[in-house]
């Protein structure tokens, strides 16, 4: 048995939208181990996003508590949340998020930059070669194909070695054969780093590559919450 | 070599500024032709338009246009700043920082509320009247600060529109990615914005350009005021329409690039 990476317990999210309190998750428990795969999937709406933000500190537990590499989410403060994302966290969005007024490189290299490494423009080479961009670095991402953004996107989110990396519908936004090539690539970077790789997806193919499957409805684990840790 | 396409294009336009031209040619003879029916035009022609007057006064309004145009250059990159400090402190979201927010707010308020020229006329002579000593009782310096204060005020409203205009999902992604917030507003979210307000900031710095003028009410002697100058020596007013015709030779091309580097810019990124 692998020791936990990742520890929901009874973690809820509510938000306050204009038509009143909105209950999107409603107790979630759940453990996911190093070098795991997860599949989150459910019907839209179900709270799969949130979850995965929840366990990326990019939301805040309304209640309960998330746990992730020793550390309570839920108690840090603004910077220290941001470190640890930095450090910890890798995230592949389903419109890939790419900025803008940057190059791939730039891109890459940014947050390795602000997390203080001399070597970024280095890494950020390499991660872009690894995913097949090596001619595209200079170019912005209205340059690029969104195949191509979401390649910049993952280069970027890999490129710091995260312990864990999540994904929302990371291939939503590309066509069938674009789509595998991006999940052939997140699926080598878990085997590669070993990083736990969490992904929320509508594709029947993506979900069956995970080691576990958890389905959501209504803001609530419908099945897979039993950890195949148990093995 | 032409497609036929690109052939029936050309034509196309061809004929477009034809009529374009023909059209603009014949309003413009129009008003030659018909203005100086009007009763009033000989003695408007000799008060307006006297090439002699405007031959003598020319030179030394150009010469005073210089001060227009030194206020200018050094009340920009102040009123800059100060807008972009003001948009900032608008978006400061801690709870414990809200008087920051409030100050930001009222001073947008009421800077935006108040003609520039009570602005000037207040500070301009209000402030220089507590008998302060040289050079702080200087009608530049006050006139500076209550253009900076006015027009940072709307510089900064530009830059609000700016920030506010960044998709929200850009401050998830750079969340994501470990930076904080003075990071992402840094790194992310200014940069975008500044270049998406450019044309907007462009009109402002070009209308300030022309507001620099009202200085002239507390004191310095720049272009308007000397032309005033002249209009009493010479009892003519051929020196309003030279200054008018300086000022558009700086404002119309300053217009034009503007809008040459918003296109230029939209075609490098899409």
């Amino acid at each position: 048995m692998t020791e936990p990476i990742l520890t929901l317990s009874d973690a809820t999210l509510s938000l306050d939208g204009n038509a009143g309190r909105i209950e999107i998750l409603k107790g979630i428990t759940l453990e996911v181990s190093r070098g795991e795969t997860v599949g989150l999937v459910g019907p839209s709406g179900s709270g799969k996003s949130s979850l995965l933000m929840l366990m990326g500190g990019l939301e805040r537990a309304t209640s309960g508590r998330v746990e992730a590499l020793g550390h309570d989410l839920t108690a840090l403060g603004e910077d220290a949340l941001a470190r640890f994302r930095r450090e910890h966290m890798g995230v592949v969005f389903q419109s890939f998020h790419l900025i803008p007024t940057m190059t791939a490189l730039e891109n890459v290299a940014t947050p390795l930059e602000l997390a203080g490494r001399a070597d970024a423009f280095e890494r950020a080479e390499a991660e872009l070669r690894a995913v097949g961009l090596g001619d595209r670095m200079h170019h912005y991402p209205a340059q690029l194909s969104g195949g191509e953004q979401q390649r910049v996107a993952l280069a970027r989110a890999a490129a710091p070695e995260p312990d864990i990396l999540l994904a929302d519908e990371p291939t939503g936004n590309l066509d069938g054969t674009t789509g595998a090539a991006i999940v052939d690539l997140l699926f080598g970077l878990n085997a590669r780093h070993g990083s736990t790789l969490i992904l929320v997806t509508h594709a029947p193919e993506l979900a069956e590559r995970c080691g576990r499957v958890i389905r959501l409805t209504d803001g609530r684990i419908a099945d897979g919450d039993v950890a195949k840790a148990a093995e | 070599m032409l497609t036929r396409r690109q052939q029936y294009e050309a034509r196309v336009r061809r004929r477009a500024m034809l009529v374009a031209g023909g059209s603009t040619l014949a309003v413009l003879l129009a008003i030659v032709v018909l203005v100086p029916f009007a009763p009033g035009w000989p003695a408007v022609k000799k008060s307006f338009f006297n090439a002699e007057v405007f031959a003598d006064t020319f030179p030394g309004l150009l010469n005073a246009f210089l001060l227009d145009v030194a206020i200018f250059a050094w009340s920009a990159p102040m009123i800059f700043a100060l807008g972009l400090v003001v948009a900032l402190m608008r978006d400061v979201r801690a709870p414990a920082a809200y008087p920051v927010r409030l100050f930001a707010i009222v001073y947008t308020d009421i800077f935006r509320g108040v003609p520039v020229i009570l602005v000037i006329y207040l500070v301009g002579f209000g402030i220089p009247g507590l008998g302060l000593p040289r050079p702080w009782n200087s009608p530049y310096v006050w006139g500076t600060v209550a253009l900076v204060l006015t027009y940072a005020a709307y510089v900064a409203e530009v830059f609000r529109t700016g920030i506010e205009g960044i998709h929200a999902s850009q401050r998830s992604a750079a969340a994501s990615l470990g930076l904080t917030e003075a990071d992402t507003m840094r790194f992310v979210i200014l940069p975008q914005a500044i270049r998406k307000v450019v044309p907007a900031n462009m009109n402002l710095f070009i209308a300030l350009q022309k507001d620099v003028a009202l200085l002239s009410f507390i004191g310095p002697v720049e272009i308007f005021r000397q032309a005033g100058v002249y209009k009493s020596l010479m009892a003519n007013f051929t020196p309003y329409v030279g200054a008018a015709l300086i000022f558009l030779a700086i404002t119309v091309p300053a217009t034009r690039f503007a809008d040459y580097l918003l296109a230029k810019q939209m075609k490098a990124r899409s």
